[in-house]
């Protein structure tokens, strides 16, 4: 038997992804001076000489992004480094004051460390590092090529920002996603991150590369810039992998590059930019001097973490019985966990809360574009409706109404069923009544379920429903109907 | 002239008012300025404001300070809060400081009366004060002569008598060679001794500010008032200040003073008056009562190589920051920001700022890491062990702070290696981060020059006390005045 080349357009390949997550760390203040970090603010009222990078400032270290980044390096298995030091990195560009970023090159503050997917799957971290944001550039007209001129807000300069980074193990762009979920969900729980895309405080780039399947020799890679939101980074790998693909099977190779993703057009363009001939010519900064941690210190991070989202997702599926799915939405942030368990206190409706936090609840926050932290919903009002809809106080229908109002106004549900004459009715003569009109209105239903046609029943439940404009009780209404037609 | 303690002391007696002090300062500055060119620029409404606040105090019975009244002259170096601040530099010709240096601030707290700003080597790159971008300051010993640098301007002004007290700093050498050649007192404290807050970077790891003063014990009290620790520089030590002004000696029983094999050997190869002047002051610590020891610093003779990879390194970063993008100079004319970045910094840039950021930008360049700044770091800590090694056997090091008297304008300019030896006994103490000052040794050809004494990191008490029993038993500075001042009404 002789041997076969396989052809390019007959090779399989399979894709080989890492990410670099930047966090921006929700501490009061900036990396290295009291400025407030805070996101939104006017341009260019969060600065002062020292993140301005005004002549013979210098920086201090903040404490505090020290420890958020350290308890993040706890959470996810890290080992944390008992010497560390900070590095400037060197290169010119106008959104940063000093024309070098002070980052950490050799000895970051943490190696190691994991992530689990819900599958099983384990991707292993490479670092965790600090270092400070850049200003931001505004181009007048777009791109910075052709601009008319370009503003810089350095409110955003001198922020904490955590470098996670982690190894080539990531295998699909829906394991780029789970990857992210999980992340997110752990330093959400921690409180270190405000973990908003949309807002930056996120941010991912991706290297990707492909091979043949089975190849254990990594391709070139292509770095993926710009992706706004967990769906465009499901896009933009979708994309550049398959365009890494079609490009081998045409016998193209592939170019080490930066690409940024257009959300627009839905594509990855290369940024031409000259980034693989930057010499950043890193060097110890000399403003400042090595973190050195003790073991005590650590110790007692460790022992401040809060429960973590996998924890919290067993401890929900086996506490309250709900399935492994309901349990790790219920678990993705901390808010919605700590919510859903205040809800279940007030109700011991573990079931019923779920639903409602599970669909209902997110529901009214998307239309009326809220969150669980600005909705003036508390948990006690969600309990109560609960229990009413048990006790037949509501009916399930109405009960979907009074919960969008609970979301949207943060009223008690009674006051919400009184103001509206959402109150279930379940008097018997006034739903003998509708059953009365009903049996009278629709003889050819009534005679096909007598004739056996037990779906009949469904339709005339329906019809009592409409009468009662969804107020009355749906299981007296059955019983009723079923007597009389009995 | 009058020494910084003696101005303090007739203030507080009301024997004179700190505005009058500060007006006869000025005037004197501005009288000498045709012959020195020491100031980048005067500042006489904050001096008379600041002196007139002293004079309320004092009525209102109230504690001035200890500086009260005294005036000095600050670097333009250091910021100074509404005050343009250049550092000697074209990129930073129009610059007005939002805030005071950490030094500034302590120096006005105490009530030292700023009465302007000196001139200066361009971001104190230079041991001439010729690489101002602005014109050269000169000497007040001879006017055809420099007073050295980077610190010229502020030697140069204490050392004609118009104010007791200047700041400095002293990156290799910048206080204590000018301190030297002006026949002033100039100290370089120990690194993380004075706060670094403010004082415009040239080399992080090596700046070191300090006071130039007309004598010892004007040094130590100003010391006194600016080191200590500061919550803005993590590189400044927090341990105790102690009151330098109670540890001036009248004679150094029991003292070791340490002599440097390698350096007498240097020095004897240079000028031959110099080598015999600082063999008598050697005899003359003996004679108040000092054993002189042999040391050795075999590593020094690598500390020029190592400074002038370091230094630049770290220049060639703490500069970047100079881009005309948000404060100083900008030379726009069409392209983009990256072409208005390089146009502004070559033209706001001298020849000897761009020697080292390009020595710098080489020298940190990825393959050649190692083999320069790496290697360098680690001559460093061999030159830091040298130092710990002889302070085990001594108490303090006596030597040369300078290889030649003051030289003539444009003696050495078109060859910057010749300028940079001049550094030659200075820099390996910068490099280990130990404190040294220069204290006035004597003349050679009528021109001053300085004595050494260095000592073990935060030692400055013992250092300062050697140098006022040497000062004091000498008197090489006040036994002559500076031909500038020469017949000026006191």
């Amino acid at each position: 038997m002789s041997t076969r080349v396989t052809a390019p357009e007959e090779m399989r390949y399979e894709p080989v992804i890492g990410l670099e997550v930047h966090a921006e760390l929700s501490t009061k203040s900036k990396m290295f001076c009291g400025c407030r970090n805070e996101f939104g603010a006017e341009p260019n009222t969060l600065v002062c000489p020292i993140c301005l990078g005004m002549p013979g400032t210098l920086p201090v270290i903040n404490a505090r992004a020290v420890e958020y980044l350290c308890k993040t390096g706890i959470a996810l298995g890290c080992s944390i480094a008992s010497h560390s030091k900070f590095d400037r990195k060197n290169y010119f560009y106008p959104d940063m004051p000093k024309n070098y970023q002070i980052s950490q090159y050799d000895m970051p503050l943490t190696t190691g460390g994991i992530v689990t997917l819900p599958s099983g799957k384990v991707i292993r971290l490479n670092r965790i590092h600090l270092e400070e944001d850049t200003g931001k550039n505004v181009h007048a007209g777009g791109r910075m090529a052709g601009a008319e001129y370009t503003l810089i807000d350095y409110n955003r300069a001198g922020v904490p920002l955590m470098e996670i980074v982690t190894e080539p193990d990531i295998a699909s762009p829906e394991e780029a996603e789970a990857y992210l979920v999980q992340l997110k969900a752990v330093l959400s729980y921690l409180g270190v991150s405000d973990v908003k895309m949309h807002e930056g405080s996120l941010r991912c780039d991706a290297n990707v590369s492909i091979r043949p399947v089975g190849s254990t020799v990594l391709g070139t890679k292509a770095e993926v810039k710009n992706m706004n939101s967990f769906r465009s980074v499901v896009s933009a790998l979708r994309y550049e992998i398959e365009r890494q693909e079609a490009a081998l099977r045409k016998g193209e190779r592939i170019v080490q590059e930066t690409r940024n993703w257009d959300e627009g057009r839905k594509l990855t363009y290369s940024t031409r930019s000259k980034e693989q001939a930057h010499d950043y010519r890193y060097f110890p900064d000399p403003d400042l001097v090595p973190i050195a941690l003790e073991q005590v210190t650590i110790d007692r991070w460790r022992g401040e973490l809060p429960e973590l989202p996998l924890a919290k997702r067993e401890r929900f599926a086996a506490r309250y019985g709900l399935g492994e799915y309901d349990a790790a939405i219920l678990t993705e942030d901390s808010r919605t966990a700590e919510f859903f368990e205040a809800v279940v206190a007030a109700s011991d409706e573990p079931k019923a809360a779920a639903n409602w936090m599970l669909n209902d609840v997110p529901r009214a926050l998307e239309k009326h574009s809220l969150t669980l932290a600005t909705s003036p919903m508390k948990p006690a009002q969600l309990a109560a409706l609960t229990h009413l809809v048990k006790t037949g106080g509501v009916s399930g229908k109405a009960a979907k109404e009074v919960c969008e109002v609970i979301v949207v106004e943060g009223k008690d549900p009674q006051a919400i069923i009184a103001e509206r004459g959402l109150s279930q009715v379940s008097d018997e003569r006034a739903i003998a009544q509708f059953v009365d009109d009903v049996v009278a209105a629709n003889a050819d239903s009534v005679a096909s379920y007598k004739s056996g046609k037990t779906k009949a029943l469904e339709f005339l439940v329906g019809q009592v429903m409409k009468a009662s404009r969804g107020k009355a009780n749906i299981e007296l209404v059955r019983s009723t109907l079923q007597k009389r037609l009995g | 002239m009058k020494t910084g303690h003696e101005i303090r002391e007739a203030i507080a007696l009301k024997q004179r008012s700190a505005l009058e002090v500060a007006q006869a300062a000025l005037r004197d500055a501005q009288a000498l300025e045709p012959q020195l060119s020491a100031y980048v620029r005067l500042t006489p409404e904050r001096a008379l404001a600041r002196a007139q606040k002293i004079d309320d105090a004092i009525a209102a019975g109230k504690d001035p300070g200890p500086l009260a009244g005294i005036p000095v002259a600050v670097k333009d170096i250091f910021c100074v809060a509404a005050e343009i601040t250049t550092a000697g530099s074209r990129i930073l010709e129009n610059f007005r400081s939002p805030y005071s240096a950490t030094v500034v601030q302590k120096l006005e707290d105490a009530g030292a009366v700023i009465i302007g700003k000196t001139n200066m080597d361009e971001f104190a790159m230079g041991s001439s004060c010729e690489n101002s971008a602005f014109f050269p300051t000169r000497n007040p010993w001879d006017t055809t002569r420099v007073p050295g640098g980077s610190s010229g301007g502020s030697a140069s002004t204490v050392g004609a008598g118009t104010v007791p007290i200047a700041l400095g700093t002293d990156t290799g050498g910048s206080i204590r060679e000018p301190a030297a050649f002006c026949n002033v007192v100039g100290v370089k404290p120990t690194y993380g001794r004075v706060s670094r807050y403010g004082l415009i970077a040239f080399a992080s790891s090596l700046d070191q500010a300090g006071p130039m003063t007309a004598d010892v014990r004007d040094a130590a009290q100003t010391l006194e008032v600016i080191a200590g620790h500061d919550p803005l520089d993590s590189t400044s030590v927090d341990t105790a200040v102690p009151k330098y002004s109670t540890f001036l000696r009248s004679d150094l029983a029991g003292i070791r003073v340490g002599i440097v094999a390698e350096f007498e050997e240097q020095i004897g190869k240079s000028d031959q008056a110099l080598a015999a002047l600082y063999k008598a002051a050697y005899a003359d610590l003996e004679r108040l009562g000092a054993q002189l020891i042999d040391v050795r610093l075999p590593h020094a003779r690598y500390g020029l190589a190592t400074y002038y990879l370091i230094a630049p390194a770290e220049c060639s970063s703490n500069l970047a920051r100079y881009d005309g993008a948000r404060y100083g100079c900008r030379v726009e004319d069409g392209g983009d920001v990256f072409a208005m970045f390089e146009r502004t910094r070559a033209a706001g840039f001298g020849d000897e700022v761009k020697r080292r950021v390009i020595l710098g930008t080489y020298a940190l360049s990825a393959g050649y890491y190692d083999a320069y700044y790496g290697r360098a770091q680690k001559i460093r800590t061999l030159i830091k062990r040298d130092f710990d090694e002889a302070f085990a056997t001594c108490d303090v090091i006596a030597c040369p702070a300078v290889s030649c008297p003051p030289f003539e304008l444009g003696a050495k300019t078109a060859d910057p290696v010749a300028m940079y030896l001049m550094d030659y006994f200075t820099i390996p103490m910068s490099l280990a981060g130990v404190p040294a000052l220069s204290v006035p040794a004597g003349y050679v050809r009528d021109l001053p020059v300085g004595l050494q004494i260095v000592a073990p990191a935060f030692e400055e008490a013992a250092m300062l006390g050697v140098a006022h029993a040497y000062e004091q038993a000498t008197q090489h500075a006040s036994k002559r005045t500076p031909l500038v001042a020469a017949g000026r009404a006191s």
